[in-house]
Order: C-alpha cells, then structure tokens, then sequence
C-alpha cells in the first residue's frame, strides 16, 4: 500500500517535472529548470513562471481533484459507475462559464469566468441538497443530481441557441472541451483555495466510507453519521470540482476510469482507494496534457477532447473485464 | 444491569402502526429469540432500539451518543451487503472500527478480536479471499464474523441463520449462546421455531407490531398462541436431548 503511494507520487513528481520541460520554446530541460528556479529576469524565467509553471499546478490540482472526488463518490454510492459530476456540479459550473462568456463577463473581468462557474457550482449544489433532503439516502441525492445536470444542460443550450454572436459561441463550445493552455498564475490562486477545502473535506471521509461497505443500516450502527458522510462528500465534491471546472473547462472520465484502475491495487477498501485515487488523477492529468502538447503541437487539441477519447476504451475495456469475471 | 430496555416503543411508518408499545429488557447472559410471522415487527423494533427508525417511547440504545451506541451494541442486518470485493480479514475488521480512532490503524487487540471471530465463524482458511466470491453461505458468515469481531456487550441479529446449512445454524446458534454464557447478551430475530426453541433462554413472540408473549420458550410456545400468531400446529417436548420444537400443520389457510 505505502510502495503504491510512493510509485504514484514518484510518477507524479517525474510527470510534473516533464510537463515543466515540454512546450513550443524549445530549450533544454536542464536549462528551464534552471531558469524557473534562480530567475533571472529574462523571457525564459517568464515563461517558465508564468505559462508552463501554472499549467503543470493546475493539471496537479485538477487531476488529484477528480480522482479523489471520483473515488468518494464511488465509495458512497458503492457503485463503480459512479463519478463526481453525478450530483450536477460540473453542469452547473460550466453553465456559470457559459453566462460569463456570453455576457462578456468574462472579457471585461479577468477573474469573471472563474468566478461565475464557481457560482454555477455552489448554485447547482445548493439546489441538489435541497431537493434530495436532509435525511435522504443516496437514490434521492442521484436522482437530484441527474435533474440538475440536465437542466443546466438545458439551460447551456438555450444560451448557445439564443447566442447572437456566432464568435461567443465558438468560445463557449471551446470552453466546454476542457483545456489547461494559457492559464495563468491567477488561475492557480482561484481554485487553489477551494481545491484545498474540497481535498480537506474529502479526505475525512475514508472510515465512513469502509463502513458503508456493509451498507448505509451497519455503517450507522458503527457509529457513522451517514448525514454528515453525505454533506462532506457534497460539499467537498462541490468544492473541488467546481474550481477545477472553474479554471479548465470540462474534463471527462478522470474521476470514473482513475479508481476504477486502482481499485484492485488497494484491495478494494474505499479509505485505501481515496490517496491513491488522488496520486492517480493527478498523473493521468499530467500526461494527458503533455500529450496534447506533443501530438497535435500546433493544432490546440483540447485536454478534455483526449481524456475523454483515451478514457472510453479504457472504460470498455474495464466493463469487458467486469463481464468476464462476473460470468 | 441490563443490555438493553425498551419502554413503550412505538414506530408508525407512513401513516401504519408498525410496532405498538412494547416494552422489553434483556440481561446480560440472556439470548433472547425474537420470533413472530412475516410483517409482525421484528426488524422494525430492533432498527428502533439501535435509533436507526424514528420511534416514540424509551430506548437505552438509542439514547447513547453514536460511538458509544456502537461499542454496545453490534448490529447484523438480514440484508447481506458487501459492496467491495475486499478480504474476508478486512471485512471482518469494520467491526473494529468503533474502537479505532479515525486513521488509527489496527493494534494487537484488533487483530486478536478478528482472529477470534474467524475462528468462531469457521472462516480462518479464507481469510484471504476475496468476500464478494464466496457462497451466500459463507458470505453470511464472514458478516457474522464481523458483528462478532466488534465484541459488543451486546449483539443485534436480524435473522443470522437465514440461508445456512444445519451445521452452521447450529455453529452460530451456539456462538451467540456462548456469548450469552460468557455474560454478554444477544436479541436474535429467527424464523426457524426448532433452532429457537432449543437454543434461546427467551423467546419474545410479535404479533401484528404488539408483544404477545415474553418468557421461557416452553411457556411461550403453547398450542393456543401458535395457532392464533402463526396458524399452525406444532409438536412441543422437554426431552431428554433438551426442549424440541417441530411444526406439523396448517391450521387454516395463509394469506
């Protein structure tokens, strides 16, 4: 279990250190290090500072943040099919993006966008905690969640519809594909906060979450309060989830392929599946967007197009494993 | 000293009166069988006792903190969940997990708790294997395992023998009276009127969500109340090899 940990962390810190050396400039790996560490005030210190540095925080943040909210969500539901947007946050924050784009919110604030998909979320989640109830179990939370996802659907697409700027909307069609090129420093500092609450909130969850592997009756006999198991995992899937979309757009099958692969790995138990789910989401992020960068270098193949394209098979694959071992 | 008092417990789910004043004590050293036909309340008044239904009335149980309540009673639900196919061992280990602080990892006396119920429950050689893969049978078991392992003064069990073989009803019939022995107390919902006539000190009988019957299982079991709770006639003998129970034959038509 510790050597899976530290595999995971050693293949992140080598990611991120590539993902570091990697971009359109060309120089040495030695050599940007170098310059992004000591600073010397020339044009490679800012590139390095302020273009790559931010992109391989933000792939850090975003991938650790689905995987763990990935891998509670599973744990919860106890259904492998689960993944974080099922409660409706990331529907809501990209709704939030979608307003601030085409109001031009987002062109005349800097931090506009972020900060109305960050609204978008805690609307969207407010709503979702709302309809399910207090005492609801987690068939009312699903079923809330799905309306809220389709409704924030609904209402993307009505902006879209109704978008009289045909530029806004390839913006917004952009935005949605997910994407980690040209954020900056400021992006950091927005979702750092709430990434670190969300992470703090998610990463108490590991012994309620062994406990409901006997089911939600003996895990409130072990003494585990299934309502606060259930407004930690809201609130803190809200939380990361909503900054990650807030700063990168919509980025698929991260929290649903990530715990799924690792799942064996720690024996199954939810509490084990959670750091390593994290470790695990931030390399897949990591090495998708190194991959973007040298398949299509000139192209801007978007983050979320890949994630998505790279995570299906693999899904299908993990369902035909499923298959054979249930046979 | 007593395990656990109910006073007039009360539980109306949607509008129906599923459980109706009753009152109830177990001692430690007492295993009480708690029998009655399909619907008569058995689930719901051990659900109430451990507060996880809304009820009107006194339960010592659900009137203690969670952590507290879990150290006390251990609660093994006829629902036979195990959604990770995880280790036999860890499984059998959530039953430490009152006794754990959080992220404390297990001590000796964990382990020694969970070797002990393996042990108990015949499961030491699959303690490596992967729970979801084992028979019903055996799976039943590895939860019983678990239940065990939280070494609760006193144990809830919503009908434990369901789905075993003759061995291993008689195995965990057995254990629960050894624990009783021992001088803790179990409450044990149980359809199998033989099973429970022979092993229980006490058989409480529900009738329609009302007590109808609290007593030694002789006295409990007459021809009269078996006739009128579960319609049919049986054959009842203190004999040489202990108290006999035998259901023989419908009295009138079920619904």
């Amino acid at each position: 279990m510790t050597r899976l940990i530290a595999a995971l962390a050693a293949l992140v810190g080598a990611l991120f250190l590539g993902s570091l050396t990697l971009g359109p400039a060309g120089i040495g790996p030695g050599e940007s290090l170098r310059a992004l560490v000591l600073g010397d005030a020339g044009p490679l210190t800012l590139v390095m500072r302020e273009i790559r540095l931010p992109r391989a925080i933000l792939a850090v943040l975003v991938g650790a943040s689905l995987g763990l909210a990935g891998a509670a969500m599973q744990g919860y539901l106890r259904n492998p099919l689960a993944e974080p947007g099922l409660i409706g946050v990331s529907g809501s924050a990209a709704l939030g993006a979608v307003i601030a784009l085409q109001t031009g919110l987002a062109a005349s604030l800097w931090f506009g966008l972020p900060l109305m998909a960050l609204a978008g979320a805690l609307a969207g989640v407010g709503l979702v905690l709302a309809l399910a109830g207090p005492r609801g179990g987690s068939l009312t939370l699903i079923l809330a969640g799905i309306a809220i996802s389709a409704l924030a659907g609904a209402l993307t697409s009505l902006v879209l519809n109704l978008s009289p700027n045909p530029f806004a909307a390839n913006e917004i069609m952009f935005w949605m594909m997910g994407s980690l090129a040209d954020r900056s420093m400021t992006h950091v500092w927005i979702a750092l906060p709430f990434t670190l609450l969300g992470w703090a909130l998610l990463a108490t969850l590991g012994r309620g979450l062994d406990a409901l592997t006997l089911g939600e009756d003996a895990a409130s006999a072990l003494g585990v309060s299934l309502r606060r198991v259930r407004l930690t995992l809201v609130a803190g899937t809200a939380s990361v989830v909503g900054a990650a979309t807030a700063v990168a757009g919509a980025i698929g099958f991260v929290g649903l392929v990530v715990p799924h692969i690792l799942r064996p790995l720690v024996g199954a138990q939810p509490s084990r599946l959670l750091p390593a789910s994290a470790l695990g989401g931030a390399a897949l992020v990591l090495a998708a967007d190194m991959a973007v960068r040298l398949i299509l270098p000139a192209r801007d193949l978007k983050l979320g197009v890949l994630t998505a394209l790279v995570g299906a098979p693999i899904f299908l694959h993990l369902i035909y494993r499923t298959r054979k071992e249930m046979a | 000293m007593t395990a656990l008092e109910l006073r007039h417990l009360s539980v109306t789910l949607r509008g129906r009166a599923v459980l109706r004043d009753v009152s109830l004590r177990v001692a430690p050293g007492e295993l009480v069988g708690l029998i009655g036909p399909n619907g008569a309340g058995k689930t719901t008044l051990m659900r109430a006792a451990l507060g996880l239904v809304p009820f009107e009335g006194e339960s010592s149980l659900a009137a203690m903190p969670p952590a507290t309540r879990a150290r006390t009673a251990a609660w093994l639900p006829q629902a036979r969940e195990i959604a990770w196919p995880v280790t036999v061992e860890r499984l059998v280990m959530l039953g430490r997990l009152p006794h754990l602080a959080a992220g404390q990892r297990p001590t000796a006396q964990d382990r020694a708790a969970v070797d002990a119920a393996l042990a108990a429950t015949g499961l030491a050689q699959f303690r490596h294997r992967t729970a979801t893969r084992l028979s019903g049978g055996e799976q039943a078991r590895a939860l019983i395992a678990r239940a065990l392992a939280q070494e609760a003064p006193l144990i809830l069990a919503d009908e434990p023998t369901a789905g075993l073989d003759p061995a291993h009803q008689i195995a965990t019939m057995q254990r629960f009276r050894a624990l009783a022995d021992a001088g803790r107390a179990a409450l044990v919902s149980i359809h199998d009127l033989g099973l429970a006539v022979r092993h229980c000190t006490r058989l409480v009988m529900l009738d329609a969500g009302r007590l109808v019957a609290d007593g030694a299982p002789g006295r409990v079991m007459t021809p009269e109340r078996l006739a009128q709770v579960f319609h049919v006639r049986g054959y009842f003998a203190d004999t040489a090899e202990g108290p006999v129970f035998q259901s023989l034959d419908l009295l009138e038509k079920v619904e």
